[in-house]
């Protein structure tokens, strides 16, 4: 009986030793609109400090696929990220860049030695989720939080418009 | 047609506009985007002399004077050029990253004489002037110096078409002029013939104006070193003029009139 208690807690230790490495998951839900027209909007999600200086891009959602780069016309309606960071990239960008998405809820995971976060430095950060539709508004949300994970961190907004909830979960 | 409406059309048939006194009328362009992304951008262009901003109920601009630089100094040629009665337009291919400066500029002199009773107009070069006949009577001269600026930028802004000439009113940007945003301080320089331009008197005004009662101006002076700092709560495109006067240095007993007026876009934050 000891015997398999040890195993099981040695298996167990084996499990959290894997799920040591901490991470941040974030959720965003495109909502449902009821419009004549619909087009899936432009996502930007970034890292900013607490002052408001850009410090990470984690992703673009854009039309990337339109013939000519045609979609990058449009960018530029994600205001505050092309501002802060877009305006001086060029598109595509690997690792960031991706597709439009359909309503629903999508995460992005990122362990904290990911490169887009394995030299963040420790402070306060905002997480920023920035999206614009065709035909339709602008929102953006910012979600709190501290950099390293010392302890499991939790923040999620609704939005009203163009964004659904937002969460962001850090695990230490 | 009355005298008024006359020295209109003429001033407009020289490429005056309004700079020579503070009249009502305004000359202004408006581009359709100030901030763009994307690869095959254009942007198309608005002008016009109007009593108010940014509408057109008096004059189309003319356009002769138009310059165009890309943002590695390149002239570029303004494309589909069109003047209407109330308004003309042209289009700018945005082929380069950086920022495009649109500009009128016009320097000289502008003279109003009578000959054998006939009221005649002359403008030209500053040391042209001893062309109006001896024999004319009644004769005021004017030295004018005119500038008028729109500035437009596709990707990151850039600032290398930025250096003074050293002549007229001139804005030096501090901000950039496409990176103007609600709630964040703003600051701007000015010199005149080179040098910091003291106690400039600056107006800004934003559009809309037919949809509020108000104007509301908002009037600025710059500082000894030719500063100044505004910060602004609504977006919108802005009027921002700055006049001046002063004796000229060529032509003697006349006054020079100095204008310089850009269109700027401030975007919500």
């Amino acid at each position: 009986m000891q015997w398999k208690q040890v195993t099981a807690a040695l298996l167990l230790s084996t499990a959290a030793g894997q799920a040591l490495a901490a991470e941040l998951r974030v959720q965003v839900e495109i909502p449902s609109l009821q419009v004549a027209e619909y087009h899936r909007p432009y996502v930007a999600i970034w890292i900013e400090t607490a002052k408001g200086r850009h410090q990470q891009d984690l992703a673009l959602w854009y039309d990337l696929d339109m013939k000519d780069n045609e979609g990058t016309k449009w960018l530029k309606d994600l205001r505050l990220w092309w501002r802060r960071s877009g305006r001086e990239l060029e598109f595509p960008v690997d690792g960031l860049s991706g597709a439009t998405r359909p309503v629903g809820t999508h995460g992005l995971t990122f362990a904290a030695d990911a490169p887009q976060l394995a030299d963040l430095p420790s402070g306060e950060y905002r997480l920023v989720v920035e999206a614009a539709r065709e035909v339709g508004g602008r929102e953006l949300i910012r979600l709190p939080f501290q950099w390293p994970v010392a302890e499991r961190q939790q923040q999620q907004q609704q939005g009203e418009h163009e964004l659904g909830r937002v969460a962001l979960e850090l695990t230490p | 047609m009355n005298i008024k409406r006359l020295s209109a059309c003429a001033l407009l048939a020289l490429g005056l506009g309004t700079a020579m006194t503070a009249q009502a009328h305004r000359a202004w362009m408006l581009p359709s985007a100030t901030v763009l992304s994307g690869e095959n951008t254009w942007v198309t262009v608005d002008g016009a002399v109007s009593n108010s901003l940014f509408y057109f109920e008096h004059f189309p601009l003319n356009l002769e004077r138009l310059e165009v630089l890309s943002p590695s100094g390149a002239e570029v040629k303004a494309q589909n050029q069109a003047e209407g009665r109330y308004r003309s337009m042209f289009d700018v291919e945005l082929t380069e990253e950086g920022t495009y400066t649109l500009q009128m500029y016009r320097q000289g002199a502008f003279a109003r004489y009578k000959l054998n009773g006939e009221p005649k107009r002359w403008s030209g070069p500053v040391d042209q002037v001893n062309e109006i006949p001896a024999q004319a009577t009644d004769v005021r001269v004017s030295e004018i110096d005119s500038r008028m600026q729109v500035f437009v930028t596709k990707g990151a802004p850039s600032d290398a078409t930025f250096k003074p000439t050293g002549q007229g009113i001139e804005l030096v940007p501090v901000t950039h002029p496409n990176d103007l945003v609600t709630g964040e301080v703003i600051s701007f320089k000015f010199l005149l013939d080179g040098q910091p331009a003291q106690n400039l008197p600056l107006v800004l005004i934003r559009d809309g104006i037919r949809y509020r009662d108000q104007v509301g101006e908002i009037e600025l002076t710059t500082d000894a070193a030719g500063a100044v700092e505004v910060t602004f709560d609504e977006p919108g495109m802005y009027w921002l003029e700055a006049e001046l006067e002063q004796p000229s240095q060529n032509i003697e007993g006349a006054k020079r009139r100095l204008s310089y007026s850009a269109t700027l876009e401030v975007l919500p934050l």
